[in-house]
């Protein structure tokens, strides 16, 4: 065995290990302001993840246990399902776990390979696919006159009997499809915001859930589990293009600290966006890659069919991935094209 | 003190453990019985042997002289006879013996007579005596010094950079040595300054070495020119000369050229104290400090000459149970030795003793997830994840063009990396195959050039011949037409056509000579049926003889 003789400690499943501890803020505002029925969502991707990752693993002839324990399939499950509706029922979440797992990942190589944001992919085929389930959005607990327990919210999710009226009580439609209904009806964008739903910034609720995102987000900075550029070019992305739009008609387009605090921004920025396996690699192709990604996302929001852009602007920039790279490869040590004088 | 420093990227800072091994004084190992001395110690040629086997030599003796430029001397570390000149292991990863002179040493460990180098000697025989001595880079890369101290006329050298880093874990023989012998390490600091002209002189030593700073401080204080004894932050691969140099400049070495085409030349403190005793005393370099340290009873430093084995030193030190293996050089880019057998050469500076608690077994390898916390890492600012794709692939081209052959083999990507991928063996293969096939293609372009050229020849004896033949041909047809309008046609004609005739009358008698031998005892049949065919052959030479005789007439 040749050199180097000793490693630096972190693992792969440190760093997933990480990123899972890093959602955990966020998972309990969400438990605190949405209620719990995201836990269900949340112990049903996990399962169906780890399951499929073993099928997979098994029909591909792999040792399951050093994937298994990698912990990626799981970050997989837990980005996905807290994209999700949170009462989203439970064959939406099986079937966007599986499609995450089983086509994004394994069918394009498994760990490493995979050319596709997983939960992305999962994401975009059920939205595609189910429009209509994938709105069925637990209101915040402060705006809904009824309140679901644990049980009742799995009650819900897995299609158990339910009355109608209850589960209308408890379901909202979210900041940004509240803003394009109204957009649609030919409201201005002041009139859509005095309702409710809009909190200080992105959404009631939701702005907490984005500020507790932000904080797992800069936890996994700080540890250098992520760099800087792409949560930071992302929010730029999202920010310069949204204010562009707003500063030029402010009754049609919604103000850039409502687009970054919206729900699915936080959460792409730092826990989604940066997924290396299928995001740029180099630090300039990192900033174009986020940039590009704010941009559409705001571009799909405004002009799109989907209430929400993130994950196929995400989707979109992996694509570009390659190109980016081998455009923005870095100077290396020695290359003629800097002369660095040292100050005299 | 308060010089700016400049940082190079990149780099990690795993465990120092220099503690163990560098409060011990330093301990002279002892002399062994037999030496192994390899003639290939270097970067360049071997050298050649000058004794043979049978041969009494003395300590100090040359016993191989450096064959060229790129080359240094080998010598015997101590007195005895010359019993074998053959291959032997050596410490090298592949295994493979070399040619090496083993010397059965007497115990009297006598010297030859050392003569001091005269500094005053014109600098290129005095490069050539230094050469004579058998100076190499002890930091690792064991470059014949003799060629560094060459300032040349295009690369005036206005910087020294004398490298203390010691940037590898474990290792602690340049430290030791700066603590014990600054004051000779600075002495071959006025040499190199003589012979390279140099106004600015730099030693970096990494903070992790307070002793060792203060010490060549002092001793630089009492030099009668300037010596900046820097300390630079502890960060592997700080000792490294491109980071070594950058740290104290700013400057980088460009790629593909040397710090001299910047004005910079660096030594390694081990080199520079080597350069002093061969100057001052007349010794060539013969022994060297070496750690022995990790999984031993005493880790500590040795003067160790050349050609002992390394088993007597790793007995010194104190075995232990359990070990695992011994490397020569550090963890980060030290050697697995095949066997203890071998000697310690010029580029042993460390032989860690390892064992399963201090270097547990890798574990295995995951996929690469694209991390980038290689090319964090990396000081030769490469993008190690894109080179082991492209390696990985077998894309050669592409590594290359990603600019493989600017790493430096440091390790710090295999460190950092989450998947425990061995990175910089995927770039070691890559290369050694790029090199493998460049080797073939050139012997397949040599092979393609003899060919062509073969194929060319051929064709070009081809046309001269047709030439020759056309010209000859012409010559004669323009004499025959020249000839009869100067003598008189009918002559010459004549003359011609009794020639013509001639030669007919020779080529019948001598067809008549070679006719069939078996025409011994034919049946009368036959005797007719080839009378017939003669008769009808006769008839054909006769209608073929006249046109020609027409045409003759015509001209």
């Amino acid at each position: 065995m040749p050199s180097p003789f000793i490693l630096d400690r972190t693992s792969v499943t440190q760093v997933m290990a990480w990123v899972l501890a890093a959602l955990l803020p966020g998972i309990a505002v969400y438990v605190w302001l949405f209620g719990p029925g995201i836990l269900v969502t949340l112990s049903l991707a996990t399962v169906t993840a780890l399951a499929a990752e073993a099928g997979m693993l098994k029909a591909r002839g792999y040792p399951a246990k050093p994937f298994l324990t990698d912990l990626s399939a799981i970050v997989t499950a837990w980005l996905l399902a807290l994209s999700l509706p949170s009462l989203a029922p439970w064959w939406l979440i099986v079937t966007g776990t599986l499609f995450a797992i089983v086509v994004a990942k394994h069918l394009y190589g498994g760990l490493g390979q995979n050319i596709f944001n997983p939960a992305m992919v999962g994401y975009a085929v059920l939205i595609v696919s189910f429009p209509v389930q994938m709105t069925q959005w637990a209101g915040p607990l402060e705006l809904t006159p009824a309140h679901l327990s644990l049980v009742q919210s799995a009650t819900v999710i897995f299609g158990g009997d339910f009355p109608k009226a209850t589960l209308d009580a408890v379901t909202m439609a979210t900041p940004l499809d509240t803003l394009r209904t109204g957009l649609l009806q030919q409201h201005t964008v002041d009139e859509i915001m005095t309702q409710p739903i809009f909190g200080h910034y992105g959404g009631t609720g939701f702005e907490w859930l984005a500020g507790a995102f932000l904080l797992g987000g800069l936890v996994m900075w700080a540890l250098r589990i992520i760099s800087w550029h792409v949560p930071l070019a992302f929010l730029a992305g999202i920010w310069l293009t949204a204010g562009f739009l707003h500063f030029f008609d402010a009754g049609r387009f919604g103000a850039p600290w409502f687009h970054l605090f919206a729900p699915s921004v936080m959460l792409g920025a730092f826990f989604i966006a940066t997924d290396p396996v299928s995001g740029a690699t180099t630090p300039r192709g990192k900033l174009i890659f986020g940039l590009g990604a704010g941009f559409l996302t705001i571009t799909i929001r405004t002009w799109g069919g989907f209430p929400d852009g993130v994950a196929f602007a995400i989707l979109l920039m992996n694509v570009c991935v390659p190109l980016i790279d081998q455009y923005t490869q870095p100077r290396i040590y020695g290359a003629a094209a800097k002369t660095k004088e040292p100050p005299a | 003190m308060s010089r700016e420093l400049f940082k190079f990227k990149g780099g990690v800072h795993p465990p120092e453990h220099k503690a163990e091994s560098n409060a011990r004084p330093i301990h002279p190992a002892p002399l062994p019985k037999k030496l192994v001395i390899p003639l290939r110690q270097h970067i360049g040629n071997p050298a050649k042997p000058v004794v043979a086997v049978g041969d009494p030599v003395k300590k100090g003796q040359m016993i191989a002289e450096a064959d060229g430029y790129i080359s240094t001397a080998v010598h015997a570390s101590s007195s005895g006879i010359v019993t074998a000149i053959d291959l032997q292991p050596v410490p090298h990863i592949s295994g493979l013996p070399d040619l090496c002179i083993t010397i059965e040493t007497d115990g009297h460990d006598e010297w030859i007579d050392r003569k001091p180098l005269d500094l005053h000697t014109e600098p290129s025989k005095l490069r050539m005596q230094l050469r004579d001595m058998g100076l190499a880079g002890l930091g690792g890369a064991v470059f014949p010094s003799a060629v560094k101290l060459d300032p040349g006329a295009a690369h005036p050298c206005p910087t020294l950079i004398i490298n203390g880093g010691e940037c590898e874990p474990w290792i602690t023989c340049d430290d030791v040595l700066m603590r014990t012998h600054a004051d000779e390490i600075l002495q071959g600091v006025a040499i190199m300054r003589h012979l390279l002209g140099c106004s600015e002189i730099l030693v970096g030593i990494e903070d992790n070495k307070p002793e060792a700073i203060a010490a060549m401080r002092d001793a630089a204080a009492r030099m009668d020119f300037a010596v900046e004894v820097v300390a630079v932050p502890a960060r592997y691969p700080g000792g490294g000369a491109k980071q070594m140099i950058q740290v104290l400049t700013g400057k980088e070495v460009p790629s593909g050229k040397l710090s001299t085409d910047i004005g910079i030349q660096v030594f390694n403190v081990g080199t520079t104290y080597a350069l002093a005793r061969a100057v001052h005393h007349g010794e060539p370099l013969i022994s060297r400090l070496v750690t022995v340290t990790g999984h031993v009873l005493r880790p500590q430093n040795f003067e160790v000459l050349i050609g002992t084995p390394m088993h007597t030193l790793i007995t010194l030190a104190g075995d232990r149970d359990g070990t695992t293996g011994v490397l020569m050089g550090g963890p980060m880019m030290g050697v697995p030795m095949p066997n203890l057998e071998v000697p310690v050469v010029k580029a042993t500076n460390c032989l860690l003793v390892k064992s399963a608690e201090l270097f547990p077994p890798l574990p295995k390898a995951l996929p690469c997830i694209r991390c980038t916390r290689c090319a964090e890492a990396c000081p030769a600012e490469l993008q190690p994840q894109e080179l082991y794709r492209f390696a990985k692939a077998g894309d050669f081209g592409r590594a290359q063009e990603y600019h493989l052959f600017d790493c430096i083999e440091c390790g710090c990507c295999s460190y950092v990396c989450p998947s425990h991928i061995p990175l910089v063996d995927y770039y070691r293969y890559a290369k050694s195959e790029i090199w493998a096939r460049e080797k073939d293609k050139r012997a397949s372009d040599l092979a393609r050039e003899r060919h062509e050229f073969r194929l060319y020849r051929q064709e070009r004896e081809k046309k001269e011949k047709a030439e020759k033949l056309a010209a000859k041909a012409q010559a004669k047809r323009a004499e025959l037409a020249a000839e009869p309008a100067a003598q008189g046609a009918p002559s010459d004609a004549d003359a011609k056509k009794a020639l013509i005739a001639a030669a007919l009358a020779r080529a019948q008698a001598k067809k008549a000579e070679i006719a069939p031998k078996n025409t011994d005892n034919l049946s009368p049949v036959t005797q007719q049926e080839i009378e017939e065919i003669e008769a009808r052959r006769a008839k054909i030479r006769e209608l073929a003889r006249q046109p020609l005789e027409s045409d003759e007439k015509k001209t």
